[in-house]
Formats: structure tokens, sequence, C-alpha cells
């Protein structure tokens, strides 16, 4: 039976993981390559990149911090924040990532979904989705820039073209719950999962393994991802699972390792 | 290349393993993993990137009738065909899998027949891509999950998977996994393995696969006569055998 994943994601910046809310009141939290082989000692099932500060002149460094982590960290590494080309997704995938994550350039270009399917195969194509809800209650908008746009597109319908195009996996995350630590969405889960086929990962507002439990179980998710809670040793990832096993969720399991 | 001469089926303590680069997908994991297990790897993305190995690796994600572009505008269609009727260690990995058999309903492509059967969409499966950890439950044993327990999770990522046919079809298969309906996840057959998922990929049970393979290829157990493939030799000697779904 296929396994729910549970998924740490680190920001990156400059080369560093950093923690705080996205975009401000950056605090370093230590090497990526160090991070994510820790992680997946622990018992993390894949792991995100997202690289936030997405500068030109910074490829480099990610595609340097891609690859030694690629070397250390044996399970899947999607990467995500300023792929922009087919070349750029090229890069990214030749310096040891299996997937990569299409934000605002996918909302700009929806063909660059279509065409980074067809060069890569859409199990390498991850569309994330930023929701924020419509303030009179009729669903959920399309944001983009971190959340710092608005764009008219209507999230479930996104999520339904995004598809169609050939993304092969959605990373939907709530704004409004981002860092709140309120729990994850999962009427915004539910709409999604409820149209698409594609595992979608559940992104946004963990606190707690109940809320993993719950966007999956309320959600439909087939992933879970979550940044801070891991980062600041709230709650390890092999506690997360366990809880998770209990609650009747198929998991993988690792043997416990000393921290 | 190292010049060494090894004796028949023995090769060196490191055994080289030649990965095919046909552009797709990542290489660095593998390149990692098995040179963690104890190979010495080189990128073969021609013939002569075959010169000297050991060990065949075909790996890559994504759909057949690119990838068998690639691999034609390489070259290498015919020296993998060869390699593997000469009974040289070959490990298939994903697509690498899925190549061997004769044919993809993904695209209609023809593939490189060394198996009978066709690869096809998995079948009743509750989400597709078919991606994340699975379990992988053995039919029968073989060195290639040595020390790795039952039913173990390895990494998953695709939507199709080939279904062996004919009257090897049963003899072929490895083991299987559940997602809707069962699929082969792994096939042997002398000379020849194949695995849908991603050992590279699969944490420490991943690594101890890649090591067996490492030792099998050592060993020289993976290394057949020719005579030994003459079952399937009708599949492999003749290019044509595809017949559309």
């Amino acid at each position: 039976m296929l396994r729910r994943r549970v998924i740490p994601c680190l920001d990156v910046a400059n080369g560093r993981v950093v923690k705080g809310t996205r975009f401000v009141d950056l605090v370093d939290e230590g090497d990526p390559p160090e991070l994510a082989e820790r992680y997946a000692a622990e018992g993390a099932d894949e792991l995100v990149f997202l690289d936030i500060s997405a500068a030109p002149e910074g490829r480099g460094t990610l595609l340097d911090i891609v690859e030694r982590t690629a070397r250390r960290a044996f399970i899947p590494l999607t990467v995500g924040g300023g792929v922009r080309s087919v070349d750029d997704m090229r890069d990214v995938l030749r310096a040891g990532a299996d997937k990569v994550s299409l934000n605002t350039a996918a909302v700009a270009d929806p063909g660059l979904i279509a065409a980074c399917a067809a060069r890569f195969g859409r199990q390498a194509v991850v569309v994330a989705i930023d929701a924020r809800g419509r303030g009179d209650g009729s669903g959920w908008e399309v944001v983009v820039k971190g959340g710092r746009e608005s764009t008219a597109l209507d999230v479930v319908g996104w999520a339904v073209r995004s598809v169609e195009l050939g993304a092969g996996e959605l990373l939907v995350t709530s704004i409004d719950r981002d860092g709140t630590r309120s729990g994850y969405d999962t009427d915004l889960l539910r709409a999604i999962t409820g149209r698409v086929e594609v595992p979608v990962i559940a992104s946004g507002g963990a606190a707690g393994p109940a809320d993993f439990v719950a966007a999956i179980r309320d959600g439909g998710a087939d992933a879970v991802l979550a940044a801070s809670i891991f980062h600041r040793r709230i709650h390890s990832i092999a506690a997360v699972k366990r809880a998770m096993s209990e609650a009747g969720l198929a998991v993988r399991l690792v043997p416990e390792v000393a921290a | 290349m190292t010049g060494a001469v090894a004796p028949a089926g023995a090769p060196a303590s490191r055994p080289r393993a030649a990965v095919v680069d046909y552009g797709a997908g990542n290489l660095v994991s593998i390149d990692q993993a098995l040179t963690r297990v104890g190979a010495d790897v080189s990128i073969a993305r021609d013939p002569a990137g075959l010169e000297g190995a050991d060990l065949l690796i075909v790996p890559g994600v994504g759909a057949a009738a690119p990838a068998m572009e690639r691999l034609a505008s390489a070259g290498l269609v015919e020296p993998i065909r060869a390699w593997i009727a000469t009974g040289r260690p070959f490990l298939g990995i994903c697509l690498g899998l899925q190549l061997l058999f004769e044919g993809s309903d993904e695209d209609g492509a023809r593939t490189l027949g060394v198996i009978a059967g066709r690869t096809r969409r998995l079948v009743d499966a509750p989400t597709l891509p078919h991606i994340g950890w699975n379990q992988v439950e053995r039919v029968r044993d073989h060195a290639l999950f040595a020390g790795i327990e039952p039913d173990a999770d390895f990494y998953f990522v695709h939507s199709y998977a080939g279904v062996p046919a004919g009257p090897d079809a049963e003899t072929v298969t490895l083991a299987r996994t559940g997602h809707g309906a069962p699929f082969v996840s792994a096939v042997a057959r002398a000379n020849v393995l194949g695995v849908q998922f991603h050992p590279e990929r699969s944490a420490a049970d991943g690594l101890r696969l890649l090591g067996n393979v490492v030792e099998l290829v050592r060993s020289g157990a993976l290394t057949t006569s020719p005579g030994a493939l003459t079952a399937d030799s009708s599949v492999a000697a003749e290019p044509g055998l595809t017949v559309p779904a």
C-alpha cells in the first residue's frame, strides 16, 4: 500500500537554510545538505528545497547545494523557486533534483507546465499553488510571489488546468494558514483532491501530528509538508509518523536514530 | 578504462558501472549511490562509453518514445541489446526497466524487446502518477534482495509498468507492488535485472539493493553465457515484433 509521505520543506536563501516567515525575519538555520541528511535519517520521505532568494546571481549557489544534497541524502528532492524555463528545469534536474516545482512562472505562462512535462515527464513537474480565501467565502484565489500578489485565478480551476497541462503533483499552500500553526486548510484540500487524480501535498499551518492526520483523512492529501515545526524540533519526523501510524494511516517507519 | 583484464565472470574488486545518460533525469543520485556501495561509475553517452564496463545500467524517468529516440540518436540501441544478448550484467531502473519490454502503451513506442510483454498504464490506481514509498512484495527469492526485509518500502514515481507476457511471464517476475491492481515491480532473468522503483532514492534499503547488484557483478553470478538466453531469443532477435495495442 502506498505510504502517506511526510516532507520537510527547507527554505534556502543565499546558500543557507533560513527560518522565520518566508520573506521576513530570516534566521540562519544551517547548511542545507547537513539538514537534509539529518531529516533523511529521521525518516523524511522526501525533501523540498524552496529557493527564496531566487535571484539570477544565486542560481550557481543553488545548483551547488542541490548537488551536495543529492550526494548525501538518498531520498527524493524537489526544488522550487525561480524556475522559469525548460532550461532552468534541466539545470536543476542535472544537479540532482528529482522534481521541480513551478509556481509564479507557471501562472504567468501556463505553457511552461506543458513544455516541462513534455521534456522531462509529468512525474517531474510539481505545480505549487498558493491559495488565499476570498473574503466572501466563495472559495480561494491563486496568489503569487510568495503571497504578495493577487491573481484573478480560481484555485480549484487552476489546479484542474495545471493537471491537464501536465502537472504530476500539486503542492497546495494555504497562505492564510502559513506560519500560523492553526492546522492545514482541509476544506481547501478537499476541494482540490476531489477534482484531480494526481497526488496533492498539503502545506501551510501544521502545528502537530493531529494536523497531519487531518490533512490526509479529511483533506484527502497524499502527502504533508511542514517547515518550522521540524526545524525548531517541536516535533520530530519520527514522532509525527508514529502518530499517523497510530491513527491508522500507512506510513514508512524507519528505525529511530540517536539525535 | 583501467585496462586490467579480469578472469571471465570475475570483474575487479570495484566493478565499473556504465550508466547510460540519455537526458532523462537525475544521474547525480545514481552516481553517488553506486559509488557508495562499491562501484566505479562512468557515464555512457555513446557506444564507446560501454567499453570496459562490468555492469550496464539504464536509468531514467519519463516517456518511452523520446527515450528510445535519444538512445537511437546516441547509437546505443543495438549496443544495449547486444550487451544483454551476450550475457553481461544489466540493470534497468524505472523507465530503464520498461524499455526492456516490447513496446509501451504510453506513446506506442517500440522498445528493446528483451522481455516479452508490454508497458501498460497502472490499472485501478487511486492516484496517478504513483508517487511515493510502497511495499515491494517478493514472489521468489533472489540475491538482489539479500538482507532486505520482505515487503520493504521503496520509492516509486511512474504511471506505467511493464506487464510480462508469454510462457516466461511468471519466471521473470521477481516482485509485485499494489497501487490499484498489483503490478510487477522487479524482474530478473539470468543477467538481466529490472526494478520499477528508484533504489538510488530509497534510503538504506535502496543502497543495500544496489550493493547486492554490485556484489552479484563482482562474484560473476550475473554474467551468463549467451546460450542461457535462448528461451526468449525469439523476442530479442526480432525488432519488429511489437504489436500496437
